[in-house]
């Protein structure tokens, strides 16, 4: 019966308790970097694209694979933004290039940066960018518009469910970087 | 009735409290007495149940036609936000901690609370959040306007008044956690002898497992809108994607909170309807440990569902499946309870008073909710089915006709307990009928609005769903109106009834609090009662 056991005392009992919610605040937290670990493993998030600099592709395979590609602008960043081809098919394995745009119809210098994401997200653990605006930070002088490119591969293991690749992009300012471009003209 | 009947002014007290209670407003502000705070609870939700009711008449009025006619879009969106926050966590919810103030002790021969000091705090927390986060509406920036949901990035998008409904939440978040704990160390510490835990009540039970529930995910939520502070004020990209965050994850964070929470206002519904179920179907419960086992399932499988929120911001396959059979899994154990009740009612000699009227209301109206629950727990149809009316129907019917309707039958199962009086039963089953009736007639027409496509959260609508709008609305106002009886009901039973409730108040109930005299004395159980296999409501299910 329960009455013979041993209890806890309230208050030992409540501090117990209390320490399980502590622990469950302080997992919210880790949800952070379990969360990234979770992406890069299964590529969500565009996190499993490699960076190869200066590769030169491994070499074609005999399947294809249909690439397309998608620009967006956050909305405090006054730029246009768009890809030149919409898509292209890609052989696994060969070096392509995709070309965006991008312009800053604005009277002043803007700086800002692009995020990248991939779908389905299992694509990108394939997906091998030589080169890319995505590397750096890029600045737009007023009225500048410029070529965009970016030099990608898809590795030849790509599962062969996978038709349809989906590269996106998305331009945010670079806060920082602004607030000096502007003092710097200010003088 | 059995001599065990404690009358606490007999036997010597254990507190200092117990001698002189203040009067006034002293006597509630200092109380540490659980008959005091699950008054205070109940009148509090109540006040709120009509400022969130409020809300939605706004809302509803806005939807009647087509078109923006009375309120601004923004001023709209506040109001689905508030509406949602206040009666998830101002309404529903401190509902339930008030009946586990007033009922646990009773129910397993306690004389208090565990921890009645703390109680105490964990009400008087409550007022001072919900007037903080009622007081943004009337800021600048203006009340949160993103959905109750939070998501970032249009939740930060608000101005300095989101600062208050970040510590608002916190604020909720403890006093849930400091009730739960209080909960939680009542029902392990304090069973009278002979009240072991599978002789417990179920409404015991399932307040028991709600409280784990409680202290495991309030804190994620709290973690969750502590990252949206810092990204909002202080420059952190935790769900920023410029700065290496990603908003999705919150999703996950949210609804990692978010499911369970669900389960939390309706695990002490199905414990309540456990309750009245047998008293007036004069059975035993059928089932009492499958009841228990499923309780505990439901519990532990709401841990594992949370991404059928997401199916729609895109998810690998083997995560879509995955959180679609572990979501149609909870069907099983919920579909166990309908089952169970079903069960106790057959060849039962049943009545049909106004709290067994609303139970079985909940019964049916639920299990409408829990089946659209299913469809939308297909991965490939809720990408149709996302963010319309149709999830707008589905929640509404396991909360409205669901936890609602069950803190109302409690509500009328317990008052004469509390109060030593009937309240009118004609005027009951007047509330009941017109609710019943009227809440279908505001919520059935969604689940067609939703398959059509209307969206969920928007203040105007294409006119080819005019019609239904206009029924929905109209149910909306009587459902609203019809709660103006409830207080009615509930006011004359305190004040004006002279029918007086004999102790056990029911013919059929069974389980101690019927054994004390109505209405409850100050104090109760000072001395543990002797359980008696005939007082417990669910002895003969077990032997
Ligand atoms: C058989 C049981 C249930 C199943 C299978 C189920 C399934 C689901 C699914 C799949 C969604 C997401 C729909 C979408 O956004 O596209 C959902 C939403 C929701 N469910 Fe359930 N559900 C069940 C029971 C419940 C219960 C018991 C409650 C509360 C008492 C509840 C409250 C909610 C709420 C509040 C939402 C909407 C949240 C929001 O987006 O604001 N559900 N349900
Ligand atoms: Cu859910």
């Amino acid at each position: 019966m329960s009455q013979q056991k041993k209890k806890l005392s309230n208050a030992s009992l409540a501090r117990r308790l209390a320490l399980i919610s502590v622990a469950m605040f302080g997992f919210g937290f880790a949800m952070w970097p379990l969360y990234n670990v979770f992406c890069d493993l299964t590529g969500l998030g565009g996190r499993g694209v490699k960076i190869a600099e200066g590769a030169d592709g491994v070499g074609g395979s005999d399947r294809q694979v249909r690439i397309r590609f998608d620009a967006t602008v956050n909305s405090s960043l006054p730029w246009d933004f768009e890809a030149v081809d919409k898509a292209m098919t890609v052989t696994l394995g060969e070096m392509s290039e995709a070309m965006y745009m991008a312009a800053n119809p604005t009277d002043k210098p803007l700086a800002g940066h692009a995020i990248f994401n991939v779908t389905p997200p299992e694509a990108s653990l394939y997906f091998v960018k030589t080169e890319c605006f995505c590397f750096t930070q890029q600045v737009l002088q007023a009225k500048e518009a410029r070529e965009m490119p970016v030099y990608y591969f898809i590795q030849p293991d790509l599962p062969a469910s996978i038709k349809e690749i989906t590269l996106s992009y998305t331009f945010y300012p670079d806060k920082k970087a602004n607030l000096a471009l502007t003092e710097s003209a200010g003088k | 009735m059995s001599m065990e009947t404690t009358l606490s002014h007999d036997t010597p007290a254990h507190d200092d409290h117990h001698h002189d209670k203040p009067r006034g407003l002293a006597r509630w502000l200092y109380t540490t007495n659980h008959k005091d705070i699950g008054t205070l609870y109940l009148v509090f939700s109540l006040l709120m149940f009509f400022i969130g009711g409020s809300m939605a008449m706004i809302i509803r009025a806005e939807l009647f036609m087509p078109g923006l006619q009375l309120v601004e879009p923004e001023f709209f969106n506040q109001m689905t936000t508030m509406h949602a926050l206040i009666m998830v966590f101002g309404a529903v919810m401190p509902a339930w901690v008030g009946f586990a103030n007033w009922m646990l002790p009773m129910m397993i021969g306690a004389p208090d609370m565990a921890l009645p000091r703390m109680n105490n705090w964990s009400f008087w927390i409550l007022p001072f959040a919900f007037t903080m986060l009622l007081s943004t509406l009337f800021m600048d920036s203006g009340g949160p306007a993103a959905g109750w949901t939070l998501y970032p990035p249009l939740s930060l998008q608000g101005g300095q008044s989101f600062a208050f409904v970040v510590f608002a939440v916190h604020m909720m978040g403890i006093s849930s956690i400091m009730g739960s704990i209080n909960v939680i160390a009542t029902i392990l510490n304090l069973r009278a002898p002979g009240m072991t835990l599978l002789r417990m009540p179920l409404f015991v039970w399932t307040w028991l497992i709600t409280a784990f529930l409680l202290i495991m995910v309030m804190p994620v939520l709290a973690g969750a809108v502590t990252m949206l502070l810092t990204d909002h004020f202080f420059g952190t990209s935790f769900f920023n994607a410029a700065g290496g965050g990603d908003p999705v994850m919150f999703q996950h964070i949210f609804w990692f909170f978010g499911h369970p929470e669900v389960y939390i206002m309706i695990l002490p519904a199905f414990g309540v309807v456990s309750e009245i179920i047998p008293t007036f179907a004069r059975k035993p419960l059928f089932g009492y440990s499958a009841m228990v086992y499923a309780t505990a399932s439901i519990a532990f499988l709401s841990f594992i569902v949370w991404a059928h929120h997401m199916f729609t911001v895109g998810m690998p396959l083997t995560g879509a499946l995955f959180f679609m059979y572990a979501t149609m899994l909870i069907a099983v154990p919920t579909g166990v309870k309908v089952f169970n009740w079903v069960s106790t009612m057959w060849k039962g000699s049943m009545t049909f008073e106004t709290p067994m009227l609303f139970a079985i209301a909940f019964v049916v109206l639920f299990t409408i909710g829990g089946l659209s629950g299913l469809m939308l727990a297909i991965a490939s149809v809720d990408l149709q089915y996302h963010d319309t009316y149709f999830v707008v129907a589905h929640f509404h019917y396991v909360l409205v006709p669901g936890s609602v309707f069950a803190l109302m039958a409690g509500a009328y199962y317990w008052l004469p307990k509390w109060t030593g009086h009937m309240y009118s039963e004609t005027w009951g089953k007047i509330h009941f009928w017109v609710s019943a009736i009227s809440v279908n007639i505001l919520f059935f027409p969604q689940h067609y609005l939703g398959l059509a496509g209307m969206p969920r959260r928007i203040p105007d609508y294409s006119t080819q769903f005019a019609d239904f709008n206009m029924i929905s609305s109209i149910g909306g106002f009587i459902f609203g109106a019809s709660q103006l009886i409830f207080v009615g009901v509930i006011v004359h039973c305190v004040y004006k009834s002279r029918q007086k409730a004999t102790a056990q108040v029911w013919e059929g109930a069974k389980g101690l609090e019927w054994t004390l005299p109505s209405p409850a004395p100050y104090h109760t159980f000072d001395t543990p009662p002797v359980i008696d296999e005939t007082t417990i409501a669910h002895a003969h299910s077990r032997h």
